[in-house]
């Protein structure tokens, strides 16, 4: 499903023709066959804003999901592997980001900047969910860390960054896959509830920037459900297929849940 | 009291088949008797002394029977089971020691343990208390949490809670394989001194070590790939042992007195056999100095001499 | 070849690091070449963190270590490298020393890449089969095959196999055979035998007395920590002179020789007594 969707908002803008933003069509049409999923209420096509809002969807899952991994995979296992003076360091580090408000850090730089556009959002929901990778990683590179296979890569004459690369990370192959899913999902919630309230970026078109239009010009009292219901459904059915595709991986990269 | 097991057969289910773990085995343990139940890993003699006390979900009761007493034991039925576990026949599990619950302190561990029993843990406290003092532990153990004790004071605490009730039949698997040697000796002792002061009647000690059984135990069975190899009392199957098998084994030991240079010991070359799909006939064959081809058909266990059964073509 | 000067280990414990436990203290010790010494102890006699410790993946907190006269600790990058080639360890569980996702013969292979990067292929295998026919292991039922697919025994030696590629003087061998069965045992006790005759110095490092005595030239005898005692096995085995070496001779189980308890034997044996 999620594949499905990917390849709607890949290919929906190039057979689409016309921008998002465009007036094309008559204002507040239900949806038929010229219009797919109607008008808005300035004669947009919703269908057109609907892919290209699938497509900054996408964009800000993958980038600020990537982000945030790479962030909590490089001080999760540098932490745990390291321990001592270096883990105590990166926890407070860690525990510091965790506390922040994000939402009052976000409405500052909203301030600043005038345009904003989907990579740095992407970028800033990237900065500021790592934290739980980071905690659940140092865990598990703790208990591999004792095992005795890493003392005999050490006694092969392994440095530390290639023991993490080659002995442990694959061990917790499956572990980190998921959680690059996790984040993935939350930063398409994140990124959807602050182009809700108003935070996102400034051009383009986004999923929660279409439910934003539709309550600020009124589509529920005017029965106007074409216009939410889709990116509303849009980005509960990627989300949800996201964590589902979660739950199946478990499987199959847990050799003896197989067994079973 | 009196064990007699019958031909029992015991099979694990997997999803490759069934592992023929124990596959007609028959012997008996008389009043008072310590037997030792030696062989080596996969030989089945957890397996043995599980399935006498309860078998687990993949274990499956195939062919045999368990006499207790006159009575057959109900070993395929689970629920039956119950009446006996404890009370008639008792287990102290392999690595018992790491299996209390660190977040118990043992006291309130020994009583839920009776109340699962039905039994007041008020009423049988005193006897609880003398019993520590036999093993060695002060009373204030029963306060602390098994993560402050050493393994052997934790693992005498289980033998005690084991042997409360005071079981007809004891099993005890590998209870001194994790330990130290001086708290090896001081376990073993104990599990003689349960024996002669009533707490159990009789014993099965499994190990793997055949030394220590030479030092407490009264007889000794030998297993090899499921099956009984050969069965004797202690003293005669170490002077003169019959099976090829025992007889490797024993030359295996390094005791202290034995140096390298002086006499190289031998090992036995090879592996048990897979108990997936296991060979016809005697299983011990290929690894066998002594195998001929009548050791194509599995040789039946016979007397030799008084109480001394060996299976094998050669010995017999 | 290897030596211990006073090594001690402590470690910080308790909230906030509060209290001190002593692991090791000022322990000295010598391994010549084609020589076994045998380090016998109980459970927290600190055996295992010496051994760690010679290895170099425990610091030493007090004393030093030198091998060849040279100090181990400043090791770093090339020259800890270069003191692999000469020491190597192998230790108890054969199960866990193997990354358990991988096949058993990656073991060896990182060695490759760390020591040998530009040997050719077939020239590689030429000496991986030699290794393997030192330890009595046969390469088509090993190579290629993953950790839970061989048994204890194959595993072990494989670890020596693995030791061997790279031409060391010392083994450190903790509780190598502790976990396998006692047919097995024999046979990589021998191995350690016949390493030995060819010139390799090795550290048998075990809590049982036996095995101590079958194989080793010196014997040292921990307990707590500290040495009590020490010198060769022939000596310490035959005429203990320190009460807890006695009291640890005593508690091995033989089969020549009956357990005492007030004067008669724990087992009454049928026609004896009882």
């Amino acid at each position: 499903m999620v594949l499905a969707f990917l390849v709607l908002a890949v290919v929906g803008p190039l057979i689409n023709g016309h921008g998002p933003n465009e007036y094309v069509g008559p204002p507040a049409q239900r949806p038929s066959a010229a219009w797919w999923f109607g008008t808005t209420m300035f004669g947009q096509d919703v269908f057109a804003q609907f892919v290209h809002g699938l497509r900054s969807t996408f964009l800000v899952g993958l980038l600020g999901g990537a982000l945030a991994a790479v962030i909590g995979m490089v001080i999760g296992f540098t932490a745990g592997y390291r321990g001592g003076a270096v883990d105590e360091g990166l926890n407070m580090v860690t525990n510091v980001v965790l506390v922040i408000p994000t939402l009052a850090v976000l409405l500052i730089i909203a301030t600043y900047l005038k345009v904003r556009g989907v990579v740095p959002e992407a970028i800033f929901i990237g900065l500021f969910s790592w934290p739980w990778v980071a905690r659940a990683i140092r865990a598990q590179t703790f208990s591999l860390a004792s095992r005795d296979f890493v003392d005999l890569a050490r006694l092969s004459g392994a440095g530390g960054a290639r023991i993490v690369v080659t002995e442990i990370a694959p061990n917790m192959s499956s572990y980190l896959f998921m959680t690059f899913i996790l984040l993935f999902g939350g930063s398409v919630l994140t990124a959807a509830t602050l182009d809700f309230i108003g935070l996102g970026p400034t051009d383009g078109m986004s999923l929660g920037l279409m439910m934003n239009n539709a309550v600020l010009w009124s589509a529920l009292p005017l029965g106007m459900w074409w216009w939410f219901v889709p990116p509303g459904l849009g980005i509960t059915m990627i989300v949800g297929a996201l964590y589902i595709m979660n739950v199946g991986l478990d499987e199959v990269f847990n050799p003896k849940l197989r067994e079973l | 009291m009196s064990l007699k097991v019958d031909n029992l057969k015991v099979w694990y289910r997997t999803l490759r088949g069934d592992v023929r773990a124990l596959d007609g085995v028959t012997f008996g343990v008389a009043d008072g008797e310590l037997v030792g139940l030696v062989g080596e890993s996969g030989c089945g003699k957890s397996t043995l002394g599980k399935s006498l006390i309860r078998l687990d979900g993949r274990m499956r009761h195939v062919d045999g029977t368990v006499e207790l007493d006159g009575k057959e034991l109900p070993i395929g039925d689970d629920a039956a089971m119950n009446r006996f576990r404890f009370k008639e026949v008792s287990i102290i599990p392999q690595y018992a020691m790491s299996a209390m619950n660190p977040t118990r302190r043992i006291g309130k561990l020994a009583a839920e343990l009776l109340e699962s029993r039905g039994v007041r843990p008020a009423g049988v406290r005193e006897e609880l208390l003398r019993r520590l003092e036999l093993v060695g532990l002060a009373p204030e153990v029963l306060d602390r949490y098994p993560i402050e004790l050493s393994g052997g004071m934790r693992q005498r605490m289980v033998m005690v809670l084991s042997t409360l009730l005071n079981p007809s039949l004891l099993i005890a698997d590998e209870v001194t394989s994790a330990l130290d040697v001086s708290t090896q000796k001081a376990v073993a002792e104990t599990l003689v001194d349960f024996r002669d002061r009533d707490y159990v009647k009789s014993t099965i000690f499994i190990t793997h070590d055949l030394s220590l059984v030479y030092q407490i135990a009264d007889s000794v069975v030998v297993m090899y790939a499921g099956r009984l190899a050969e069965k004797a009392p202690t003293d005669a199957l170490v002077a003169s042992p019959r099976h090829p098998y025992t007889r490797m084994l024993l030359a295996a030991l390094p005791e202290v007195g034995v140096r390298y240079g002086a006499r190289r010991l031998a090992g036995i070359p090879g592996s048990p056999p897979s108990l997936l799909d296991p060979p016809k006939g005697c299983r011990f064959r290929d690894r066998c100095p002594l195998a001929f081809d009548r050791c194509a058909t599995q040789p039946p266990l016979t007397e030799v001499a008084p109480d001394h059964h060996v299976a094998c073509w050669k010995a017999s | 070849m290897l030596r211990l000067e006073a090594v001690s280990k402590t470690y910080r414990v308790g909230t906030f690091g509060g209290r001190e436990l002593v692991a090791v203290k000022e322990v000295s010790l010598e391994v010549r070449p084609g020589q076994v010494l045998s380090l016998i102890g109980e459970s927290g006699s600190g055996k295992s963190t010496i051994g760690r410790m010679i290895l170099r993946l425990t610091r030493v907190s007090g004393g030093r270590i030198t091998f060849d006269g040279v100090d181990i600790a400043g090791f770093k990058g090339k020259q800890l490298r270069a003191y692999y080639r000469g020491v190597q360890g192998v230790f108890q569980d054969p199960f866990s020393s193997y990354n358990p996702i991988f096949k058993a013969d990656r073991a060896l292979e990182l060695v490759r890449e760390t020591y040998f990067p530009r040997l050719g292929g077939s020239r590689w295998r030429d000496k991986v089969e030699a290794s393997l026919a030192a330890v009595r292991l046969d390469p088509g039922q090993v190579l290629g095959r993953y950790p839970h697919q061989l048994s204890g025994g194959q595993l072990q030696r494989l670890l020596v196999a693995r030791a061997l590629l790279l031409d060391i003087r010392l083994l450190v061998a903790d509780e190598i055979i502790s976990m396998l069965d006692a047919s097995t045992r024999i046979d990589v006790l021998n191995l350690l035998g016949d390493l030995k005759a060819r010139g390799l110095g090795i550290l048998f490092i075990t809590h049982d007395l036996s095995l101590g005595n079958y194989l080793s030239d010196q014997a040292v005898i921990l307990r707590q920590g500290v040495v009590v005692e020490e010198g060769p096995t022939e000596r310490v085995f035959g005429q203990p002179r320190h009460p807890y070496t006695r009291t640890l001779l005593a508690s091995v189980p033989r089969l020549d020789r009956k357990w005492q308890r007030n004067g008669h034997p724990v087992r009454e044996s049928a026609g004896e007594g009882g």
